[in-house]
Parts: structure tokens; sequence; C-alpha cells
């Protein structure tokens, strides 16, 4: 209470002309705020079934953040999510709700795959690339022509994509285990093994691989397109007000399905780092599910480009921790679900309290 | 093929038709759910949770009390505490129900999974059927007629909504407050409690839903028994334009068409049989494709939705 | 559920006490197999550890390690076949001084293990399923599997007596080679009891989907399959539904005789608790598991479920009777003259393929008589 309103007082000292200043302070300590009361709300959950909270935290930190190895573990599981959320957070930028990015995740990870298997004698780099424009093809077809039924027929793009995406799992299952199956990939239908070459290994230094980079880049590049581009500029126009947009004479058709080609594109190379870095063949490993995960990722991170960073973070780290509280603890591997699901609550609730902070607005306001 | 003299290819019709009555009743009863939540201008994407944790409640109810039936007001209470989860934080200012659903979605299937690990195992009673097929001398009709009482209770309850919705004054003041938050409080209606009831009574069906998975089909509780019924469902609503008839018409199609899969392949035709499996997947798209239009995009739609707006 | 927790404090003890150890070693120093007394073991399962089948039946094994005298288990559930894994091992050998690995899925083989076994020479990785050969695989990766296949020809006797419609089925996951086996071994079984047997064969695609193993089990039988195994990862759904629809079951993986003790015939199931403790007490004598194990009825890898009420007398004698050649090694399920259900050859006439014959790990066909293909 009086540190709180020390900390008006101050502020109040500077109040006037720093309301962008306000605005970003809101803007960390709203959701740092709601992460630690979420964090509680899980150790009230914790100690009501009898374990210790303090332990437990002391694992999940541990594990996730404590040491180099930590890192490389949450970040390695950090990597996909980038993407995937992307696949999300872009479209949603236009007022689209896409929540079927896993599709063009495991198609853009079978197109790398058969571009390999069909490619195998170019040179690394080429087929590298190679790879990544396939996928980026695939994905870019996959959740493009979901914009386009949306903007030509009217068809609900939430309902659409999460069809497609079970459309995209059977397809990718029926690829792998028939006409694109390697003889010698036995109990585990893949296509044929990569090339050496074709290969993208780890970051030197740290055992994460490149996807994490690619992931970081794009996330950057959104929001560069985004905010800094008169392209992102009419597209924010589409998302706030259609009408508005179609007035001043906007491409509306053009910027929804650009935007879509594109989160699936990038959600398409997604596919292909898993391909090249993790599994070395595509087979259906691919459908692991980051799809999802990026749902939640960009809506948490309020469809923010660089937001969506930290979230990614934040989540595979409760996931890097889910094996040790597993070991050390004998708790389910459904407890981070858990910890996971009242955090995530908690910090959605907190945007109720943006432009409520008395305290953070100065004191004669109250 | 020679080998297969004795294969019934009237067997697959007769297999859809009850394919389409024993898997369609989590569909029917979570997007009946929806359809009321989303009528009342919310969006509860997080039903997939609620039915997992309903499954399991359920489950583990009907375990420990002998009786499925207590097992599926279990599952209707968890699913209505979910319910009223998401809309106690949905009223507050500024926060987002699409997401906030998704968090709850992710909690529901964490905390199912967290306390269900226990009941894996155990066999629970399960729900009773009622033989309509007692007339038919072949096992396949008589097993095609065995219908679940939940799935009668679902149809009644399409039926019932629909008329709630068109002709009655709890389903005016909800279609107001879901189509104009302005209007209804022109009214004199109090919107935060009509959707927060409105998302507890969803939250409960999508409960039940779930009890039918582990209660009566497949008929046991694991961590693999759904597989995305629940997030299905909520996506049939727009399928159905909010029309609680059309979503157990959508269910039927929905469940009918999954059981194409399996029965083709029983008649021996087995090629390629993933794609069998997306039939259902396809079957909506195409239907959604050729049914929407840009001129009438969202007919029936709530005002206030946030899918819409 | 209370003595289980006791259990879990107590090797959090040694567990740290082991870590002190490794700290003041030195994390760089590899790890000596075998160097002390004692040994931190880690499971990883791709599912969880109590689904009647291929999980449960790892875990059941695991547990049994508990009974040794230093040995420490540490476990892990879910763990999917992406980079989670990885990491999910190297948190092990980090945090718990893991120095015996067994990651339990297939898919865990390649790239996992591959990827991090080079990193650890010293450490020891168990593989269930995979095809180990010494050009290839780092010298620290071992696999082993068991001739589950005799079992499942075992079942199809007692389901070629049972079989009244002289159709019975299968539910199968995907067409990949253990599960072609199993389902060939399954027929070929049957129609040594009545040459005109066939088995019909419905894949779901996935390895866990109770709704659509529920449907694939009715599809069967309605189209007159009166006796159903399975090879899924978890049995629990197909049995109910067989049962519930008064068929006869044959079990796979794990004993699922408690869910319909009266119409379950018997079961091919894993025994691993001896494999592990074999490898355990090897490990801890200072000895090196050997790269490549396999093992079947005879070794005691694999069991047969008791057999139920339902079996009839020249039944248990026919079963008994191939179980007692099977014992004796060199059987062979496959031998010729057979033809897939396309009618190639798979083996000519005085062909024949033992259990132990590493070609069949790599099936690609359904024999004549099954009704299903491969793709």
């Amino acid at each position: 209470m009086t540190a709180a309103a020390m900390h008006g007082a101050a502020l109040s000292v500077l109040d006037g002309g720093l309301a962008a200043v306000r605005r970003r302070g809101e803007a960390v300590i709203i959701p740092v705020g709601a992460l630690v009361a979420g964090l509680l709300a899980f150790a009230i959950f914790l100690a009501f079934i009898g374990r210790s909270p303090v332990e437990f935290y002391g694992l999940v930190y541990k594990a996730a953040f404590g040491s180099a190895f930590s890192w490389e573990n949450t970040l390695a599981r950090t990597a996909p999510l980038l993407l995937a959320a992307l696949c999300t957070a872009l479209p949603a930028r236009l007022g689209m709700i896409m929540i079927g990015g896993e599709g063009a995740i495991v198609l853009g990870g079978v197109a790398a795959g058969v571009f390999a298997m069909s490619w195998p004698a170019l040179p690394g780099a080429l087929g590298i690339a190679g790879m990544a424009a396939a996928a980026a093809l695939a994905g870019g077809i996959w959740i493009g022509a979901i914009g386009l039924v949306r903007h030509v027929r009217g068809v609900n793009e939430t309902i659409a994509s999460l069809l497609m995406a079970y459309v995209a799992v059977a397809l990718m299952n029926h690829l792998v285990e028939g006409p694109f199956r390697d003889a010698g990939s036995l109990n585990k239908p893949s296509t044929a093994p990569l090339a050496d070459g074709f290969r993208t290994g780890t970051i030197p230094g740290f055992d994460v691989h490149w996807g994490l980079a690619i992931g970081i880049a794009a996330c950057v590049l959104c929001w560069i397109l985004l905010e800094r581009t008169s392209w992102g500029f009419a597209a924010r126009i589409v998302g706030g007000n259609v009408r508005a947009a179609h007035v001043q004479g906007l491409p509306v058709g053009r910027l929804v399905v650009g935007f879509s080609v594109l989160a699936g594109s990038l959600a398409g190379i997604a596919g292909m780092v898993e391909v090249a870095a993790v599994h070395g063949a595509a087979n259906a490993s691919l459908a692991a599910g980051y799809g999802y995960t990026g749902i939640l990722i960009a809506f948490l991170a309020r469809h923010h480009m660089l937001a969506i960073i930290p979230v990614a973070t934040l989540l595979a780290g409760f996931d890097a921790a889910s094996g040790l509280v597993q070991r050390r603890m004998d708790l389910p591997d459904a407890t981070v679900l858990v910890l996971q699901g009242m955090v995530f609550v908690s910090i959605l609730a907190g945007e109720a309290l943006h432009g409520r902070l008395t305290w953070l607005r100065g004191p004669a306001r109250s | 093929m020679a080998s297969m003299p004795d294969v019934d290819l009237w067997g697959v019709p007769l297999a859809m038709l009850g394919g389409a009555i024993r898997v369609s009743t989590p569909f029917l009863f979570v997007s009946l759910g929806e359809c009321l939540t989303e009528r009342a201008g919310r969006v509860n994407l997080g039903l997939e949770g609620t039915l997992v944790l309903g499954a399991m409640t359920g489950y583990g109810a009907a375990y420990e009390t002998g009786s499925a039936w207590l097992g599926v007001g279990a599952a209707a209470l968890a699913g209505t505490l979910f319910g009223a989860v998401h809309g106690v934080v949905c009223r507050l200012p500024r926060v987002n129900d699409i997401a906030t659903g998704i968090a709850l979605m992710l909690l529901g299937i964490g905390l199912a999974f967290f306390f269900g690990k226990p009941y894996i195992q155990p066999v629970a009673p399960d729900l009773p059927a009622i033989p309509f097929g007692w007339w038919s001398e072949s096992p396949q009709v008589r097993t095609a007629l065995n219908v679940n009482v939940l799935f009668l209770a679902g149809c009644a309850l399409a039926v019932a909504l629909a008329w709630m919705f068109r002709a009655t004054r709890i389903g005016l003041t909800i279609r107001v407050v879901g189509d104009s938050s302005d209007a209804a409080r022109a009214m004199g209606v109090r919107t935060h409690t009509v959707r927060l009831l409105a998302t507890a009574a969803g939250g409960a069906l999508a409960g039940v839903g779930g009890a039918y998975l582990s209660l009566y089909y497949p008929g046991s509780w694991n961590e693999g028994i759904s597989s995305g019924q629940g997030l299905m469902a909520v996506a049939l609503v727009i399928f159905a334009r909010w029309n609680p008839v059309r979503c157990l018409g959508a269910a039927l199609l929905f469940g009918g068409a999954g059981a194409l899969g399996p029965a083709l392949q029983s008649v021996g035709i087995t090629q390629g049989y993933h794609l069998f499996y997306a039939a259902p997947y396809v079957l909506t798209l195409g239907l959604l494709v050729a049914t929407s239009s840009p001129t009438r995009a969202l007919a029936g739609a709530p005002g206030e939705l946030s899918i819409s707006r | 559920m209370n003595r289980k927790r006791n259990q879990s404090r107590r090797d959090l003890l040694t567990t740290t006490a082991g870590m002190a150890i490794a700290a003041t070693a030195g994390t760089l120093m590899p790890w000596r197999v075998g160097q002390a007394a004692s040994l931190t073991v880690g499971f990883l399962y791709v599912g969880p550890k109590d689904d009647y089948g291929y999980n449960q039946a790892h875990a059941e094994g695991a547990a049994a390690l508990r009974a040794i005298d230093g040995v420490t288990l540490v476990e892990e559930e879910n763990v999917p076949e992406t980079v989670d894994v990885q990491k999910s091992m190297e948190s092990m050998i980090n945090f718990d001084g893991v120095t015996l690995l067994f990651p339990t899925s297939f898919g865990y083989f390649d790239p996992h293990i591959l990827a991090v076994a080079p990193d650890h020479p010293g450490l020891r990785f168990q593989h269930c399923g995979g095809l180990w050969n010494a050009g290839d695989h780092p010298a620290n990766v071992g696999s082993y599997f068991g001739y589950i296949g005799m079992g499942q020809y075992l079942n199809g006797i007692i389901a070629g007596h049972a079989t009244a419609s002289k159709k019975i089925g299968f539910v199968a996951a995907k067409p990949i080679p253990q599960v072609l086996l199993n389902i060939n071994s399954f027929l070929l079984g049957a129609r040594a009891v009545d040459p005109s047997i066939a088995c019909q064969v419905i894949f779901t695609g996935e390895w866990s989907m109770p709704v659509k193993e529920a449907e694939a089990t009715n599809a069967l039988i309605d189209q007159g399959a009166d006796v159903v195994t399975c090879h899924v990862d978890g049995p629990k759904v197909v049995m109910e539904t067989a049962a519930g629809r008064g068929a006869y079951l044959c079990g796979y993986h794990a004993n699922q005789s408690p869910l319909a003790p009266e119409q379950y015939l018997t079961g091919a199931e894993w025994n691993w608790a001896k494999v592990y403790q074999d490898m355990v007490e090897t490990t801890l004598a200072g000895g090196t598991i050997s790269n490549f194990v396999r093992g079947g009825l005879a070794e005691n890898f694999v069991k047969m479920s008791p057999l139920g009420p339902a079996v009839s007398g020249p039944a248990r004698k026919q079963f008994e009777a191939a179980k007692a050649e099977i014992m004796q090694g060199g059987f062979a399920v496959i031998r010729g003259p057979l033809k897939d259900n396309r009618g190639n050859v798979v083996a000519t006439e005085g062909q024949s393929f033992v259990e132990t014959d590493v070609a069949l790990e790599s099936m690609d066909y359904l024999v004549e008589g099954v009704i299903g293909s491969t793709s």
C-alpha cells in the first residue's frame, strides 16, 4: 500500500507527457503481475494436494532456466512455436481467426521431405533453399486458399482452417505411408532420409537448432512488415474496420490472401525446419501439435509479433521442466498443463487491468 | 476377390447409420452447448477441455459411485463450473473470450489428465442403450439401432432449444443479449448475468458430451479419449449457422461420414485408408464452401460475437 | 499411492546423493558404467504408463527394477517423438545422473537416440524395437525386441478353434513390419486349425485413437468376425467393444483378461521385467549388454496370458503342442509355399523364415487369407 503510494507519488512527479511511458509500463507490469498471480494460484493448488510449491518452482527454475543446458532445453522447444504462432497472429491482425496452422506445418514438412528425395544430389545450400521454398509454397497455398475462399465466398476461416488442418494430417499420413514412403523406414513410415548436406545442424556453441534463429528473425521481420511498412499499415486498417478499408480503396482481397499466404508459408517453413533440423525425414512426428500451441501463444501475445518470443519461451520453459518435476516429485506429466492453464487464464484476465492501475497513473485521479 | 464372398456391401450404409448414431452424440452435445453460449454473444473455444474434463469426471464418479447416471451428473457439474469460470473471466472488460477459451481448454485437459491417472485402469459401469433393432434378425441392424439414451436426449434438446430461441421469453432474452448489448440493456436485461448463465449451461452440455465418450462409446477413460471432438463441435456451430436443429444435422453428418473409413475397410476397400478417414472434414468443407456466399456471410450470426465482428 | 510416494522420496534422496557425487567428480567426466554398485536408470514412454498396453508393459518391466539393490529408477511419460525426447534424455543425464537409458518407443531411435548417444559415450542407450547394426550406429546404443509374432500365432490357433464364422478380425494401427508380422502370424495360426479361415484387418492410422478403434472393432464384427485381436498402443477399447458385441478376444501387449474374463481366450504379452532385470544386473556387475538382443517365448521375453474358460479341449491341446515346438527354437510361421494376398510368392516350397530371421523385421506384405492392404 505505502510502497504503491510511494511509487505512485514518484511517478506523479513525472506525470504529464509521459503517457507513452505509462502505457509501456502497464504493458510490462500487468502481464508480469498476472504471471505471478497465476504462479501463486498454482502454488495454492499444489499446497492443496499436499505438495511443496517451493520445491516445485525450484525444480521448474532449475530445469527450464537455471543453467546453460536448461536454456538449451527451453529454447529448443521454443523454436517451432515461434513460426507456428505467427501463422495465427499475422491473419489475426487483419481480423481473421486462423486455427489451422498445424496443417501448413505438416504439409510444409512433407513438401520439404519430398523435395529432398527428388533432388538429393543438389549442393547443400541449394537443397536447403529448395526445401524451404517447397515448404513455404505448400504451406502458403494451404492457408492462402483459406484466405481466398473467405474473401471470395465468405467462408468462415476459423472452421475452414480447422477442417483443412485435419485434412492435411490425413494427407500427410497418406503420403508418407504410401507414395513417398522410403522402403527402409520400416516401423516408422517416412520419406527417404535427407542427404547429409541438407541437414541444418545446431547453432555453433549452443545445442539448439537453427529453427530458433529463423523463428526470431521471422518475428522481427513480421513486426517490421506490420509496423513500419505501408502494407502493414493497410493490413491493420483492414483488421480495424473492413468497411473503412474498402472506402479508402485498399486492396482488401489482396491483403487478406497475401497475409494468409505469408502466414501459411511461415508455418510451412516450421515444418521444413522440423524435417531438416530434427527428424531428417518427413513422417507422422510432424503432427506434434505445434500448430495448436501456436494459437494460444498468438492470443497471449495479443498478436504482437515481438511479444510472441517471450510468451513462446515461457510456455516452452514450462514444458522443459515437466520431466524433472515428474522424476523428482512423482507428479504426473499433466501437472505442467495445469500450471500453464492457470498462468495463462490469469494473464488473460489481467488484461482487464489495462488503464485501471490508478497508482501507475498518479494518485490525483483516484 | 475370391477370398471374400461373404462380404456384405449393404453393411456400409448401415454402418454409417450406426456410426452416425454412436459417434455423433459428443459432437451434438458440445455443439448445442456452444450454440447456446454463442447465441448469448460469447465464444467458448475451450469446450474441448470441458469435454475431456467431463469424460474424466463422469468416468471417475461412475466408478466411485457405481452409477453411470451419477457420472453424467458429475460431468455436467464439472462442465457448469468450467463454463462459469469462462463466463466470469470474460465478463471483465477487455478480456478476449477466444483466448480465454483456449487457455481454459489447456487447463481443463490438464486437470482431467492430472486427476484422471487412477481411473485409466478400472472399469466403470456403462450407460444403458435402448435396442430399437429388436425386430431384426440381422446383428448389424441390431447394433446400428442400439441407441443410447443420451443420444435421444440430445435430439430432444436440439428441438427444445430451437423452440426456446424462437418462441419463449428466455430464448428472446438470450438472442437480444447476443445480438446487441445496447438493446438488451435498454430492455433492462442484465447482459452479463445472461451470458454467464448461458456459458455455464453450455459448459454443462459439453461435460455431458464428455461423459458419453467415457461412459458409453468408446466407453472408457484414457488420455486419448477425445481426438478433437470438442474443438470440431465448436466449429460445427458456425457450419450449422447457430441453429440447434442444424447442429443435430451437422453432428449426424459428421458422425456418419466418420464411420465411412472403417466400414469401407471392413468390406475390403482398403487402399488409401487415411483419405477415407478425412471424409468428414472434406465433406463439411465442401458443404461449407458450397453454402457460403460473400453477400450473406455469417447469416444468423449473433451480432455481439467476437468471431463475426 | 502412499507407498509410491514414499518410494519416490527415497529415490529423491539417492538421486540427490548421486548428484552431489557427480558435481564433485565434474560433469565433464563421462560416467563409468558399473564402477560403483549403484545405477540410475531412466525410462521414457511415448504414452501414459497405464494404457493397458505397450507403455504399461514397459512400465511394469521398469517397476520390477525397484527390487534390485542400488538401482534408482526415473521415469517420464507422454514424451513425444520430437526434439522433446532428445532434451528429456539429456535432462535425465544432466540432472539425475542417469547412465542407462531405456527410450521405449520405436520412433525414439532415428534420429533422436542417434543424435544424443554420440555426445555421451560413457552412457548406455537401450532401445526397444530398433535394428542396431555396427556399421551405422554408435557402440553405446543397443536394440532389443521380442518375437511376439509367435504369441500372435498362438493367439491364432486358439482363435481358429473358437471361430464359428471362419472369420477373425484384427484392429491395427499402421501397416508397418511389426504389425504386419503380427497380423500374418495371427491368420497363419488360425489356418493351422482350418485353412478356410480368413482374417479381416482394419487400420486406424494412429497408435492411440479410441473412437476409431471402437468403430473399427464394430465394423469387423458387423462383417462377421467373431474373434478379435489388435495391435494398437492401448487395447482396452478394442477389448471392451468386442466383448460388448459378444465376440471372443485375444489380447496383446499386456493381460487384458480382467476386462472380460469370460470371453478372453488368451493373449500375447511382453515380459519386459525379465529382460530389464537381466540388462541392469549385467550392468551392475560391470559387464556390457549386447548391442542386439532378441528373444521369444523360450527366452521368456514374451509370454501367453493364461487360457480362458472358453478355450476348448482340442484348442488347448493344439496350443500346448505348438507352444512346445516354438520353445524348442527354430520355429517358422512364414514357410513355403506361401503367397501374399496379391498373389506374389513370399516363400517358395521348402523355404522358411524362422523366428530369429532378421528379414521378418522388414516385412511388407499381408499373406493370402488376410483381407486388407499394406498402404
